[in-house]
């Protein structure tokens, strides 16, 4: 008995023990096969929060604006529901007879009107931010190309052109057999990288010299048109050094999904002299 | 006129249709016309639509597959060229023929000769259009919006495209007038202004709106052409010339098209609910005054199109409220087709399917409109994939169900035979579950970061991608069930009443099911 119950325990331990590993392994399989999955493709759902006070500043009222409208949508949803399951026709219910009620108009009409202007304040706060290109320390001028981008380092008598990187180049090309999963950052990479100081506020002239073109980093919250004849400006600033992705939004002719941007933030001290040896070198 | 005349007409009064191929194209008949509109929608919506499936089949998977980038823009181009003025407009204008004269007690539209000439129009402006395909260069692919300078970097087609515009233009405003005139002119006895049905007052709105904004359209593309052709400089910054002009000139002409689409198929939802409710619109002065304060705001909120053009902050501001502002109104009418439901009793037939289906989803894409006229947030959206769900969620799941919704409302009333309501349930659910397999996943491509108008993309978008493709494949074939239910419904079936649904209120239901050729020669009383 004794025997059998230590055997069993052990069995039981044993057991345990086993179906205790089985399951680590079968979490850290999971688990790896998530961050497999993760790795190859997110399905993202949602704006990033970016790295710039415009792109946080647009995500949070982004993330406001998209759970008010929630709200509202659950609301009408759910009455309108509501409606469909309760006001079935049934043996012996009429319809009701009342057509309008000037009181329940009125207020459905006022209701809308007072969660815009709720809502135009912070917009405009938001907005005029953004517009306030004043106390900059470096300009960059960006110009359209079909189809690439020439960064100029205003007053700094340095520039380039940037286009898509070699390997995404090869990749894209119609039945080119080239897995552009094997390629990284497919189609997000350039040959040369904007390079920028961080922590300093940037100020932005654009234009094009052929077609219209837009300047966008989703990370920065910047999304600017680069139309010929036309010298549009904004702003912004980085505080974490990083690569920052992004690519032309505005329809350009052929290779309109081929001309990406890639902005490197490096320290400010790094940039000075990086700036110095382009100049020089 | 001649007294001749006056027999030769008197001869005519008991006429019926003419037979053969003649018949269709001498028609003077509003049904008839309405008929060959609608049949043209009905393939352009094919055309189009198979377009669209050249798009998702190439954005199925990262590379490219299919076809060339160029090719890719042509199609996205013509795609929307088609859907818009070859499908979607067309459609409703065939819905606007056979129904005004018949809800108004009218014998039929006040102008039938240039009712045939704006009919006849369109098949040659769209086989034009889609002529430009085979032509050196291509056809158009700088986008529907047709910017320049993109747009003048066009192959041969290019003046063949504007041309074709022309005359769609053209079509529009014969069409338009004629509407205008019949709801003013050619009311019953009794009819007045503010009993006239919904469908008859948003038509009347939109065929104002169409007057004012399609001669602006045909202003700009002939600046295009006289840039492309004759040494002018108007967008050619070059020459002194200004690009953005172009895109006020272009939206000034396509926010309030927006609203020449929706009105309409507000229209037939303000028909279809309270049928299936079985009680009054709810709020019907409301209503009008809803419609005819989009109209008059569809005017003002142009540039909500162009917020990374580089407006003044101004500017900005002013466009961004005139826009929030279009909100109220269009929740008004939300909230009064859901007032129609209640405390009626509701029964869900394929009108009615659609018409909640539209109710749902046309919300959706309108809380995405709201939040995209906040211009921060603009900012972010425009030209991504969230715009593209956004458009699509209204003139899909909105317009083009109205569109549906209505085919099945009236469908007895043309052919005088019920369509097979179990079948008809099916498109719906199909179409329904495809649908927004198709344009959901696109709101989330969009603020992951993927732009619009792209053949080929990074490779964190290819789930979503993948989903919308699936969805895409699905809802195009569910609508060949459609073609097979209207031709099976043309054909034969159950007999419809006059009446067809259960004491519906109109004018159109008091005549026999299928319309005779001539209705309401001696106009009927309206209480």
């Amino acid at each position: 008995m004794r025997i059998a119950m230590l055997l069993g325990s052990r069995l039981g331990v044993e057991l345990m023990l086993s179906l205790g590993k089985s399951a680590l392994r079968a979490l850290a399989a999971a688990a790896g096969l998530f961050a497999y999955a993760h790795a190859h493709a997110d399905w993202a759902t949602n704006l990033p929060r970016g790295v710039t006070e415009i792109s946080s500043r647009i995500y949070d009222l982004h993330m406001l604006v998209l759970g008010i409208v929630t709200v509202i949508g659950v609301l009408v949803f759910a009455v309108l529901t509501y409606a469909l399951i309760a006001f079935r026709k049934k043996p012996g219910v009429a319809s009701a007879t009342w057509d309008h009620s000037n009181l329940a108009e009125f207020i459905w009409t006022v209701i809308p009107f007072f969660v815009m202007v709720g809502l135009a304040i912070p917009a405009a706060q938001a907005l005029i931010l953004i517009e306030d290109t004043s106390g900059s320390e470096l300009t960059v001028k960006i110009t359209g190309y079909q189809w690439k981008w020439q960064y100029e380092y205003v007053g700094k008598n340095y520039s380039f052109y940037s286009t898509l990187g070699r390997e995404s180049n090869v990749a894209r090309q119609k039945n080119s057999g080239r897995d552009p999963y094997a390629v990284d950052n497919y189609l997000l990479e350039v040959d040369r990288p904007l390079v920028l100081p961080a922590g300093v506020k940037i100020r932005y002239l654009i234009t094009s010299n052929d077609v219209n073109h837009a300047w966008w980093v989703p990370d920065f919250g910047v999304k600017r048109d680069a139309i010929p004849g036309y010298m549009n400006e904004g702003w912004f600033q980085v505080d974490r050094p990083g690569t920052y992705r992004g690519q032309c939004a505005e329809l350009c002719g052929k290779d309109h999904g081929f001309m990406p941007i890639v902005v490197e933030v490096i320290p400010e001290s790094e940039f000075d002299a990086w700036l110095r040896q382009q100049v020089t070198g | 006129m001649s007294v001749a005349t006056h027999d030769h007409s008197d001869e005519h009064d008991a006429h019926g249709p003419e037979k053969g191929l003649m018949r269709w194209i001498r028609t003077t008949n509003h049904k008839d016309i309405g008929t060959l509109y609608l049949l043209f929608a009905l393939v352009m919506l094919f055309v189009g639509g198979l377009m669209a499936l050249v798009i998702r089949a190439e954005l199925f998977q990262p590379g490219i597959q299919f076809v060339n980038p160029d090719f890719f823009n042509q199609m996205t181009t013509m795609h929307a060229l088609i859907m818009v003025f070859g499908m979607i407009m067309p459609a409703f204008a065939g819905f606007a023929n056979w129904m005004i004269p018949m809800m108004i007690g009218a014998p039929d539209m006040a102008l039938p000769r240039m009712n045939n000439w704006s009919f006849w129009l369109l098949p040659f402006a769209g086989a034009m259009l889609l002529a430009t395909l085979l032509m050196p260069g291509g056809g158009p692919a700088s986008g529907w919006t047709l910017y320049p300078p993109l747009s003048l970097q066009a192959g041969d087609g290019f003046p063949f495209t504007i041309f074709s515009i022309h005359l769609l233009g053209i079509s529009s405003i014969m069409a338009s007038i004629n509407i205008i005139v019949t709801i003013l002119n050619m009311r019953a006895p009794g009819m007045t202004l503010m009993k006239m049905p919904m469908f008859v007052w948003t038509w009347l709105v939109t065929a104002y709106l169409l007057i004012g904004a399609m001669p602006v359209l045909a202003g700009g593309v002939t600046m295009l052409l006289t840039d492309q052709f004759f040494g002018t400089s108007f967008f050619q910054a070059a020459g002194g010339g200004d690009p953005v002009l172009f895109q006020h000139i272009f939206w000034f002409f396509g926010h309030p098209e927006v609203y020449i689409i929706i009105l309409p198929a507000f229209g037939i939802v303000s028909q279809i609910i309270p049928t299936f409710s079985r009680k009054r619109l709810f709020g019907y002065d409301s209503m009008v005054y809803a419609t005819a304060s989009i109209g008059f705001l569809s005017y003002i909120v142009w540039a909500h199109h162009m917020f990374t053009v580089g407006m003044p902050l101004a500017g900005e501001l002013f466009f961004m409220m005139t826009t929030m502002l279009i909100a109220v109104p269009t929740a008004v009418k939300v909230f009064n087709w859901i007032s129609t439901m209640w405390r009626g009793s509701l029964t869900f037939e394929t009108p009615m399917l659609f018409a909640i289906g539209f109710l749902f989803m046309f919300s959706i894409g309108g809380f995405t409109g709201l939040m995209m006229a906040i211009v921060p947030l603009d900012f972010q959206y425009h030209d991504t994939y969230f715009i593209v769900a956004h458009f699509h969620y209204v003139l899909v799941p909105g317009a083009l169900f109205a569109a549906l919704g209505g085919a099945y409302y009236w469908l007895p009333k043309w052919t005088g035979h019920m369509y097979d309501e179990t079948l008809g349930k099916w498109h719906f659910w199909l179409s329904t579950i495809f649908v927004n397999l198709l344009f959901f996943p696109q709101h989330f491509l969009g603020l992951a970061g993927m732009p619009r108008r792209i053949p080929d993309y990074a490779t964190q978008f290819t789930d979503w991608n993948l989903v919308s493709s699936i969805g895409a494949f699905g809802f195009g074939f569910a609508q060949l069930l459609f073609v097979w239910i209207v031709v099976q419904c043309a054909r034969g079936g159950q007999k419809a009443t006059s009446q067809v649904w259960d004491h519906p209120e109109g004018l159109e239901w008091t005549v026999p099911s299928p319309a005779p050729y001539h209705t309401f020669e001696e106009a009927p009383l309206v209480k």
